[in-house]
């Protein structure tokens, strides 16, 4: 112990004293950014669910040129940089279209076909993990294809993967800091405003990190009651 | 009723059946038996396309079934399958499974449904569990619910496949017997069981299956008691 504390005490950790009294009265602009990230994160896990179960969809269907695609489209986004995506897509937008994309859109496009890209696979795993019989029950009754999607492989297949698709969620809510590239007003945008009209970092960064921290440890925690609720059936 | 014609079916290079003919007429209740491995599983899931047969024909009222032009999800709405592992829908509950494909695929309103469902659940004797879900039921009355929730569909024939199979002991009666009231309601029915005494009672007439052909097709009074073919007497031999 007395060891430890004397080490402790050799290091230079003058600086250490944090003084929060300078950005006290930015703190609430800072912390209320968190609604641009929470904003992110809803509506891109939102398409990029949607997306990414179609695309599951066509890579687990008979058709081949579904399937190429679906893999094709899924090894772009995988095999490139997030960051890049936004960029391009904020800055390029413009250029090919003609448009003055508005960099929130341009980012929630950017989220929701890079997500969609990650989630396709868990899916493609989550509908391939639902037995057989299933299917195999739902055509014996005459059922088309889309109901027996919908109502008896999709639920199944979506409550085993729940878990993966909180991560994939609390990975989203994480990279909606990227968006402070393209100039989106968000936490980690406005840590660094404030930051550099006061020139002091680590007080302003950490108010950040404590935001994303806490709201992520809520986000878990209230994934795990609905994962405890959606166990009704077993 | 259902007529097959020289249906074969294989597997890469395993070949599985070997160019079965027979006909199944309307009423008769048939039990498929033989050894494992011999193809009577397949054959049955060839009955309803759930294995596209390699070569031969399958007709049920005169419609080819294995005609490309043929609207196989029509057809299977009158064939009912009962499987060996149950597959009922975990994420609905009881009366859900039962009232599901009457409501999506015949366009019942749902209290009609319901109605039925109720009719066919005390049928197999379980109106009191509609409103549970079937992870909170024993294997045997899983396998009545599937069992009702074949009937809803209404069909013109009922395939088994291996109904008591999966299930403990004490369990196979309450099935066999749903299974046996079933028979007597002049529904047609192919079962591939291994319950010999029950194919004995309930079945018209006994196929017995070797190495994907018929070997032995005859009323159960006769197969038992005096097998044609040897590999019959083998097998008799061993399961009586």
């Amino acid at each position: 112990m007395d060891v430890l504390f004397s080490l402790f005490s050799s290091l230079p950790l003058a600086q250490l004293e944090l003084d929060f009294t300078i950005i006290s009265a930015d703190i609430p602009y800072i912390v209320s950014g968190v609604l641009t990230n929470l904003a992110f994160t809803l509506v891109s896990a939102l398409f990029g669910f949607i997306w990414g179960t179609v695309l599951a969809i066509f890579k687990i269907s008979a058709i081949k040129p579904l399937q190429w695609f679906a893999d094709f489209y899924t090894s772009i986004f995988r095999g490139t940089p997030l960051i890049l995506q936004i960029t391009i897509i904020y800055f390029a937008t413009p250029q090919l279209l003609n448009y003055p994309i508005p960099s929130f859109l341009a980012g929630v496009i950017a989220f929701s076909l890079n997500s969609a890209a990650y989630s396709s696979e868990t899916i493609r795993g989550g509908i391939m993990g639902v037995d057989k019989g299933q299917r195999e029950a739902a055509q014996t009754l005459g059922v088309k294809y889309m109901p027996m999607m919908m109502d008896i492989v999709l639920p199944q297949a979506f409550k085993n993967i729940l878990p993966a698709l909180v991560n994939e969620s609390i990975a989203l809510l994480k990279d909606s800091a990227l968006v402070s590239v393209i100039g989106v007003e968000e936490l980690m945008r406005r840590g660094q405003i404030v930051a550099q009209r006061e020139f002091i970092y680590f007080e302003p960064l950490l108010v950040v990190g404590v935001v994303f921290y806490l709201m992520v440890i809520g986000f878990t925690w209230f994934a795990r009651r609905f994962e405890k609720r959606m166990r009704f059936s077993d | 009723m259902i007529k097959v014609e020289q249906l074969s079916k294989s597997f890469g290079p395993l070949e599985v059946l070997n160019g079965i003919t027979t006909d199944i007429d309307k009423g008769q209740v048939v039990a498929i038996i033989g050894p494992s491995g011999c193809g009577k599983s397949t054959f049955l899931r060839c009955l309803n396309l759930l294995e596209r047969p390699t070569k031969g024909k399958i007709y049920l009222d005169e419609v080819d079934l294995t005609d490309s032009r043929t609207d196989i999800r029509k057809a299977r709405q009158n064939i009912g399958m009962v499987f060996q592992h149950f597959n009922l829908f975990p994420n609905m509950t009881v009366m859900e499974n039962v009232i599901y494909a009457p409501i999506k695929v015949k366009d019942m309103t749902k209290g009609n449904a319901q109605e039925l469902g109720y009719s066919l659940l005390s049928r197999v004797g379980l109106e009191e569990k509609a409103d549970i879900y079937p992870s909170r039921l024993s294997g045997g009355q899983k396998q009545r619910v599937a069992i009702a929730r074949s009937l809803a569909m209404q069909p013109q024939v009922m395939l088994f496949d291996e109904p008591t199979s999966a299930l403990d002991p004490e369990m196979v009666k309450e099935v066999l017997d749903v299974i046996q009231s079933l028979s007597e309601t002049g529904i047609t029915m192919a079962i591939v069981t291994h319950e010999m005494g029950f194919a004995r009672e309930v079945a018209d007439r006994i196929i017995f299956l070797d190495s994907g052909r018929i070997a032995e097709d005859a009323p159960p009074d006769i197969f038992f008691s005096t097998p044609k073919s040897e590999r019959a007497c083998q097998f008799l031999e061993k399961v009586l």
